[in-house]
Formats: C-alpha cells, sequence, structure tokens
C-alpha cells in the first residue's frame, strides 16, 4: 500500500524515491557494480544501488538510455524526446518518472504551461499540433495492444519531423515502458526523502 | 542484423539501417540488453529457460505477432515444447488491454480503472510450476497495470523461490522487453510508411 507521504498528483516538483526491495549496500558496491553505474555518483542512489543487483543488465540499459535521450546528433529536439518520456510516464501512471522528465520538457522547450497542462488534464490535454502529435505517438505506443500506425508517422512528418526524429519519438516513448516499469515496481515516490538523483 | 533488425526486416544499407545507425550506441546496447538478460553467461537462479518463458509471455500480453512468434520459437527452443505450450495457454487465459490500475488515494483516484485478475487454469498452473506461475503473476501486473505497485508483491514472489537479485532481473527482462517490443513495432511501422 502506498505510504502516507506518497505524492498522488503529477508534478514538476522534486521528491525522492523508496525501494520495496534491499538495495545493495554501497560498502558492497564492486568495482563491476561501480562499472555498471557508469556514473560514480549514482552509488548513492537508492534505485541504481537496487538495479546493481543486475550490474550487466543495468550498464546495457543505461548506455541504451543516455543515447536515445542526449545524442544529439539530429533527429528530435531534447524538449521532444522529453515530452514522450513525460507523456508515455502520464498514461502509464509514474508520477515519479513524470516529474523528472516534465521538468526536463518545460525546461528545453520553454514551455511550462503546456507541460503542466498535460500533467493536469492527462495525455489528451491540446498542447499544439507539434506535441499533439507527439503525445498522440507515444500514447499509441505504449497502449496494450498497441495502435500506433501510419496515421501517427504521417501525423509527426506534417509536424515537420524528419524519419531519424520520428524514431527518436519511438524509442523515447518504448524506453519509457522500460525505465517506468521499473520505477512504478520496485519502489515507491516519497516527499519526505530528499530527490535521489535517480533520473530514470 | 540484431534481433530488433531482425524482427522489423532491416537489411544492411536500407534506409532504416541508416536510421538505426544514427543512434548506434542504442542499437548496440539495446542488443546487448538483449543478450545479458536472455541468455547470460551466468543465469544464477533465474534459468534460461525461465526467462524465454518470461519473455513468451510477456511479447504473448503485448499481442504483437513477430516479437511474440520470436519468443515462443526461442522458447521452444531453450525450454521445449511442453513448456512453450504452457506459457501459450497461459497468455490466452490472462489476455487483456492496458495501462489500467489504481493510483494512490486523492485527486487521480478518478482516473482509476480496474485491473485485469491473473488466473491459471489448474492444468496450466501445475505445467508451468509455482516458481513461473510467481513470475508471471509478477509480469502481467508490470505489463498490463504497473501503477499497481505495492510492497506486497513481493512476499508471493519471495515464497515461491525468486530471490533479491533475480525479482532485479526479472523486473528488467519484463520491463526491457516492453521497450523491445514497442521499438520493433514502431519501427516496422515507419518502415512500411516511407
Amino acid at each position: 500500500m502506498p505510504d502516507a507521504t506518497a505524492p498522488n498528483v503529477f508534478t514538476r516538483a522534486q521528491m525522492g524515491w523508496v525501494s520495496f526491495v534491499e538495495p545493495l549496500a554501497e560498502s558492497a558496491l564492486t568495482a563491476q557494480h561501480m562499472a555498471a553505474l557508469i556514473d560514480a555518483a549514482r552509488a548513492r542512489s537508492e534505485y541504481f544501488r537496487l538495479l546493481a543487483r543486475d550490474p550487466d543488465a543495468l550498464e546495457h540499459r543505461t548506455r541504451t538510455d543516455k543515447d536515445i535521450f542526449y545524442n544529439t546528433q539530429a533527429g528530435a529536439p531534447r524538449a521532444d524526446r522529453e515530452l514522450a518520456a513525460a507523456a508515455v510516464s502520464r498514461f502509464n501512471g509514474c508520477i515519479y518518472c513524470c516529474s523528472v522528465h516534465a521538468r526536463f520538457a518545460a525546461t528545453y522547450a520553454k514551455r511550462e504551461a503546456d507541460v503542466d497542462r498535460l500533467l493536469a488534464e492527462g495525455v489528451g490535454a491540446d498542447l499544439g499540433e507539434r506535441w499533439n502529435a507527439i503525445v498522440a505517438a507515444s500514447v499509441a505506443l505504449t497502449a496494450i495492444p498497441m495502435t500506433f500506425g501510419p496515421e501517427h508517422v504521417a501525423r509527426l512528418r506534417a509536424a515537420g519531423m524528419d524519419d531519424l526524429a520520428i524514431s527518436d519519438i519511438i524509442q523515447a516513448a518504448s524506453f519509457f515502458n522500460w525505465a517506468n516499469r521499473l520505477m512504478l515496481s520496485l519502489g515507491e515516490p516519497s516527499a519526505d526523502r530528499p530527490p535521489n538523483g535517480a533520473a530514470r | 542484423m540484431d534481433v530488433i533488425d531482425t524482427l522489423v526486416g532491416i537489411v544492411p544499407g536500407s534506409r532504416m539501417d541508416a536510421l538505426r545507425d544514427g543512434r548506434k550506441v542504442a542499437r548496440t546496447h539495446a542488443q546487448r540488453s538483449y543478450e545479458v538478460l536472455l541468455t547470460p553467461t551466468t543465469p544464477g537462479d533465474f534459468g534460461i529457460a525461465e526467462r524465454f518463458a518470461v519473455a513468451a509471455y510477456v511479447a504473448g500480453l503485448h499481442q504483437a505477432p513477430p516479437t511474440a512468434a520470436h519468443y515462443s520459437e526461442a522458447l521452444a527452443t531453450h525450454g521445449g515444447a511442453a513448456l512453450a505450450r504452457a506459457v501459450a495457454a497461459a497468455v490466452a487465459q490472462t489476455l487483456a488491454q492496458g495501462p489500467s490500475g489504481a493510483y494512490p488515494p486523492g485527486p487521480l483516484s478518478i482516473e482509476d480503472t480496474p485491473a485485469p485478475v491473473f488466473a491459471l487454469s489448474p492444468e496450466v498452473a501445475a505445467a508451468l510450476g509455482p516458481k513461473l506461475v510467481a513470475g508471471l503473476a509478477h509480469a502481467h501486473y508490470l505489463v498490463l497495470h504497473p501503477r499497481d505497485a505495492a510492497p506486497s508483491r513481493f512476499p508471493p514472489l519471495k515464497a515461491a523461490g525468486w530471490t533479491d537479485d533475480s525479482i532485479v532481473s526479472l523486473s528488467q527482462l519484463v520491463s526491457f522487453l516492453a521497450f523491445q517490443i514497442r521499438v520493433v513495432a514502431g519501427l516496422g511501422v515507419l518502415a512500411a510508411t516511407p
């Protein structure tokens, strides 16, 4: 059951995260674990020390993540990729992930009001045609069964996106179906813990 | 060509090959994720046949034909035809739409939707055995109503033989597949929409 301090609304505010399963102790991290964390500062994060129980899976998850979101050579702008992440998180119901990527989307796009509308109203919010197209594509890929079709590709193209940008949206939305499930299932957000730096 | 390329039907030198190469690091590590989660060199207490059973179940629940066929064939190879039949029956008995579930009580409660029930026939449960039944029950909620997370989901897993390490690997496997299945579906549509 959710604890009394678990946030129960979608917000751009920072929050902490508490694991349901025992993370590794910082003192128990070996060189292999540290390599899998990639960024040594993550040793302080409960989330990453929990995922370090399968270091190979953690390492390849993180390298996949970083290229999909941080490789800015052509393709979709960062803001669009973060919007896809926030929309998937809103639709799946991951309050923690949504807070992180709503902040990123708002920061990169400088569109705080539109991001807040997504958080408040959900994935049907009117964010303007380009963002509506990105949200609709992300939701169609997230639904089970999936409903993503040629009409979503056509709409993204009509909004000015080339194929690498569309592939970035597909990969960003798909990746958040990975990230949401780890964050949601292995622990829960907590308002009385300090932000733990677990970006995803 | 990696698993995603194979399932999408991407051939070297094609437009889609060039697109995937535009995110070469993600391409490499999506495949490495597949390898370390499905066929790790040291599988620990989460065996290779169990991994493919979970994968075939997750792909089946997604109703995504190319990926589901890939994993059911791989399960028959790694786990045998009887286990593959039991997993296919488990998919048929527990198919549902998603995502659904309940939020922490509060303003979002008006968005709560009923979660699908995970119930297997006694024959299928017997064929899978208690450890895989618990693993598939966990996968079912993770795929279809992940917002119904709770600490109370872990004791049944542990009672069925899942350790803390293998619970993390199980969670990574199900969650990775949620990614891979969607990349294959999404790129498949993009490939077919020149």
